[in-house]
């Protein structure tokens, strides 16, 4: 089934997907589900045992994405798919090269979907409840029964699901009412071995009025063929303030698959800026719903692939309901034989009047071998929008360069120049001074 | 300072420049004059270093050196500079900043240190009031929505900053009002020096009044076809062009 038609299935009950035939063993999807059979969730309450059961009947039902496969068709899963992992806990001695120069924030460390006490500090805040997801299972939070895993279920995506039902451990943070988050949270997200499969699963609730900033980077120390099956799920209360800036810096050799599902209350703002320097295979998939009035959305995305780099962005931004704003962007920048691909749909349903949805795709190609694959989309329902998409793929603009090189710089001077500019224009939704700092740097790094 | 031999230029197949012969020396201000099409937007080009034309014969040498063999870059490095008929637009590329790139690796390219950020700040406080710039200009994006008179300052801007040996400037009065000539043309003069040159190219007799040229030349057809002073562009705007093609 399509991905897009998940709106349509919303209501479908459970019950109902059950009866949908189970799809035939496939040895590749029977290898993946093997790499969970030793993971043991009898300390976790009865209430989200269901849940991971409620997902292994949609894992059933759902069959390993092919080429054929419409919201896949530019990312093969080849690479992902053909290999054997495992799920096991691992140890570091510094999160030091990880950390962002000149932040003060939290820390939470997940090492290979677990979360490390020892490496994360955290200082207390009235109002705020953070903890590790099974942690809060485990003390039965109150709150996070009723928004933990309503957003991701019967989504049709196979990762997805796989997620719901073996997700290890991960981060839930709880922004209470009218609490203001004094620091943001740096989630330090590592894998460890070679062949690790990890799974982490996030939950970031903003309560009304209330306003956070987090940062989560995907890195990893040693260790090549690693999958990352990361989710998120984050709900952004009335009037409340989310920014979540997602840094994907694992080294070549590692494969991720990463959702994140967002859901917008009344008057609420969103930004989720994603950089995404490295990755033999990375696929995001965001979809954000925002169903309510009054919303503001802003997705930025920029990512550099160089060798064999695939870099994918599916995003969806589903306007439900009037006088809604959304901004979208995502840049690439794409030399050797790397892949970029952006797929962004924005829908405006029927009675999301007064809706202004910008959405834009730009890549520079650098290499005659790079390849880019875009494609933005709308569908509107409503009559009275403002709603416009775009996407440019091309070369350095030779005449830009001629004009830097006529001043006295050189060549190579001049189109890391353009670069620079390009690729930082991109992520200036980050609010976070150091953060924007350390992006700009890494940036300026690698084309240097 | 330049010297230009029997250049023959082409683009596309097309030959442009037909055997140009031309010397400038320290201290001179040239002026090239002629009609649409022929040759002088190419002629700044070729000496520039676009890539587009290729140099089918003759010769071009600049303080000494053969700069037919050299890289874009390495021409401004030596002290080449072409003011832009049309500027073009950079986005996100800071004025200042590559300004700052381009002298400190024309430093560089001479073995000097790279200038100081007390040295370069004072540098472009002095030289962007020298064409009235205004210094929020100076700091945004290359030309980035800039007005065609801030466009062309900022050419002269960049040039006060290079300090180049020959500049030169291509139809920079063409869609300036007189109020932006005057303050481009004061900027030339006030940059000018017994140690440095400059070829103004232009089809106005217009910006000569307040440039004054040592020389004017003719273009016509890919060739200089008359030489003169500065009376010769008067009696080009009095004649009209035409009257250069029934001299041939």
């Amino acid at each position: 089934m399509h991905q897009f038609e998940y709106l349509k299935m919303e209501n479908k009950k459970l019950e109902e997907l059950q009866q949908v035939i189970v799809q035939p063993s496939n040895p590749k999807k029977d290898q993946l589900l093997e790499t969970f059979k030793s993971l043991d969730y009898s300390v976790e309450g009865e209430y989200y045992q269901n849940l991971r059961k409620e997902a292994l009947a949609e894992i059933a039902a759902l069959e390993l994405p092919t080429s054929g496969t419409e919201f896949w068709k530019y990312t093969r899963l080849g690479k992902i798919v053909n290999k054997k992992y495992q799920v096991v806990k691992g140890k570091i001695d510094s999160i030091q090269p990880f950390l962002i120069p000149n932040l003060d924030a939290n820390i939470i460390v997940l090492i290979n979907g677990f979360y490390n006490a020892e490496l994360s500090a955290i200082t207390e805040q009235d109002g705020i409840v953070i903890s590790s997801l099974s942690e809060a299972k485990q003390k039965n939070v109150e709150q996070l029964k009723s928004t933990f895993n309503q957003y991701t279920k019967n989504r049709n995506e196979l990762f997805l699901a796989i997620n719901n039902a073996f997700h290890t451990d991960g981060v839930y943070i709880q922004i209470g009412k009218n609490k203001i988050a004094e620091k943001p949270y740096h989630i330090i997200n590592i894998t460890t071995h070679d062949n690790i499969l990890a799974q982490t699963r996030n939950l970031f609730v903003a309560d009304k009025n209330s306003s956070v900033k987090i940062i989560e980077s995907f890195v990893n120390i040693h260790g090549k063929e690693n999958f990352i099956n990361s989710v998120a799920e984050l709900i952004v209360g009335e009037n409340a303030f989310l920014e979540y800036n997602k840094i994907q810096d694992k080294n070549e050799e590692n494969y991720t698959i990463s959702t994140e599902q967002v859901y917008q209350n009344a008057n609420s703002n969103f930004t989720i800026n994603t950089a995404t320097f490295n990755g033999a295979l990375v696929r995001n998939n965001l979809t954000i719903e925002v169903d309510a009035s009054n919303c503001e959305t802003n997705l930025s995305g920029l990512y550099l692939g160089k060798n064999n780099d695939h870099i994918d962005n599916h995003t969806i931004v589903d306007h439900k309901k009037p006088h809604c704003n959304s901004n979208e962007i995502y840049r690439g920048v794409l030399d050797d034989s790397s892949t970029g691909v952006f797929n962004g749909k924005v829908f405006v349903r029927q009675h999301a009047q007064k809706t202004n949805a910008f959405q834009k795709n730009n890549t520079i190609l650098l290499s005659d071998d790079a390849v880019s694959n875009s494609k933005p989309e709308l569908e509107i329902y409503a009559d009275d929008v403002k709603c416009s998409h775009g996407s440019t793929t091309g070369q350095i603009d030779e005449e830009a360069v001629f004009y830097l090189q006529s001043r006295g710089v050189s060549r190579k001077s001049a189109i890391n120049l353009m670069i620079n500019a390009f690729a930082k224009d991109t992520l200036e939704k980050v609010s976070i001074d150091a953060l924007h700092n350390y992006i700009n740097t890494k940036i300026e790094e690698r084309f240097a | 300072m330049l010297k230009i031999k029997n250049l023959h230029a082409s683009i596309d197949g097309k030959e442009i420049l037909k055997g140009i012969n031309l010397e400038v020396k320290a201290g001179e201000i040239h002026a090239i004059m002629g009609p649409n099409g022929s040759g002088k937007s190419t002629l700044s080009a070729v000496l520039a270093g676009r890539e587009e034309y290729e140099v089918t014969a003759g010769s071009v040498s600049f303080g000494g050196k053969d700069i037919l063999e050299l890289k874009p870059e390495d021409r401004a490095r030596e002290g080449l500079f072409l003011a832009f008929q049309y500027p073009i637009e950079i986005p996100g590329v800071s004025n200042i900043n590559f300004l700052k790139t381009a002298i400190n690796e024309t430093r560089a390219y001479k073995g000097m240190e790279p200038v100081s950020a007390k040295e370069f700040l004072a540098m472009v406080k002095e030289k962007s009031a020298l064409v009235e710039l205004d210094a929020k200009l100076a700091n945004r994006s290359v030309n980035e929505g800039f007005s065609g008179g801030e466009k062309k300052r900022n050419e002269i801007f960049q040039m006060a900053m290079l300090n180049p040996k020959l500049s030169i400037l291509d139809e920079t009065d063409s869609g300036l009002d007189i109020d932006a000539l005057r303050i481009v043309a004061k900027g030339v003069n006030q940059l000018k020096s017994p140690t440095n040159a400059t070829i103004v190219i232009t089809h106005y007799q217009r910006l000569l009044d307040y440039i004054i040229p040592d020389f004017v030349h003719v273009l016509y057809n890919g060739r200089i076809v008359k030489t003169g002073g500065k009376e010769l562009a008067l009696e080009l705007e009095e004649k009209g062009y035409d009257w250069i093609k029934e001299l041939i």
